[in-house]
């Protein structure tokens, strides 16, 4: 039944390597930016295997970060709750706006799947596709790049400084890179998006600079910017009804 | 000593969680038009939100992210896919960087 609705086996299979490999460079970038996570959670007092299950299971890099420090800190199990809540508050955000792209009477557990690592690029690419969001094309996806997540990150708590400092360089735009070629094209037919992307750049430029922001984490940051210009575009240019989904 | 354990499953319990409740519990279309535009334009918001200026401070010099920065959005309008773009952008970082930091 599931299968029928969303397409055929073979379409399924061909939809499951289209995500394998848009899978690929979100992974390459994983594994660059696990790496150095995996310094911090040896900083932390983490074993590699443990660095290893943190990142299977959380999928998150600023979440991660800021639970390794509290880790550090020894922190109040409540308060380490919090963080990870503030720092991964967005993908609250996300799994909202993927609920409004679901094939409707999809199963449960495509929904409880799914949800296991909505990252920001796994969402970007997700989402960046026309039409209802396919189940197979996320685990496809999910399959390549949550494997480099993890092992990136027990590398980095087992190797420390051993990847030569200009790939880890380069590397680190790869993430920058998928964002681009995720919030760019849609500017090209919408206008307000374009302008609204040019914003974000200006804002978050603004808010990296001035006191009191400033010092905020980049997660808190986000939050709000995201709220903020979110709530103001939606308010001066709201969609009409039927351009959904 | 509290282990390290337990921090770890109540970092994977949270993060679960987070993105979990909304797309189990929203079975619905939302209707209004505000929340829609909104979640519509999220996404953007966010990604933009990070982006820019972060990519600055990814590399070991702010010149060869700002390059890959350009490179990447030129590449992108151009309809360049997510794998070309990222890969455009690791290489503008390593070429730039052999003049920049020579």
């Amino acid at each position: 039944m599931e299968q029928k609705s969303i397409g055929g086996t073979e379409s399924l299979k061909r939809v499951f390597a289209e995500g394998m490999r848009d899978g690929v460079p979100i992974g390459m970038g994983y594994l660059a930016v696990s790496f150095s996570l995996g310094i911090a959670a040896r900083n932390a007092g983490l074993t590699p295997f443990q660095s290893f299950l943190a990142s299977l299971l959380c999928n998150a890099s600023a979440g991660e970060y800021a639970g390794f420090t509290s880790i550090a800190a020894h922190a109040a199990f409540l308060e380490i709750a919090l963080v990870t809540l503030i720092a991964n508050a967005r993908y609250l955000l996300m799994s909202c706006a993927m609920s409004q792209r679901m094939r409707p009477g999809i199963s449960v557990w495509h929904r409880l799947f799914m949800a296991f690592d909505i990252t920001d690029e796994l969402f970007g690419i997700a989402i960046a596709r026309p039409g209802y969001l396919n189940p197979y094309y996320t685990y496809g996806a999910v399959l390549t790049a949550a494997p480099c997540w993890a092992f990136g990150t027990a590398l980095g708590t087992i190797a420390g400084n051993l990847l030569p400092e200009q790939l880890v360089s380069a590397f680190g735009v790869a993430l920058y890179g998928m964002f681009l070629a995720i919030i760019i094209p849609p500017g090209k037919k919408n206008p307000v998006v374009a302008g609204l992307v040019i914003l974000c750049f200006g804002a978050s430029f603004a808010a990296s600079k001035l006191p009191v922001v400033s010092q905020w984490s980049e997660g808190t940051r986000t939050i709000l910017l995201t709220v903020l210009l979110a709530s103001g575009a939606a308010i001066l240019f709201p969609r009409k009804m039927e351009e959904n989904p | 000593m509290k282990s390290n354990y337990i921090y770890i499953f109540i970092m994977a319990g949270v993060s679960y969680a987070i993105r979990v409740l909304p797309l189990t519990l929203i079975r619905k279309r939302i209707k209004n038009r505000f929340l829609q535009s909104f979640l519509y334009y999220v996404p953007y918001v966010t990604l933009a939100v990070m982006t820019f200026p972060a990519i600055l401070h990814a590399t070991r010099s702010q010149i060869s992210g700002m390059l890959a920065l350009a490179a990447g959005v030129a590449a992108a309008w151009l309809g360049a896919d997510l794998f070309k773009v990222a890969i455009l952008c690791c290489g503008v970082v390593l070429a730039a960087e052999i003049f920049l930091l020579a």
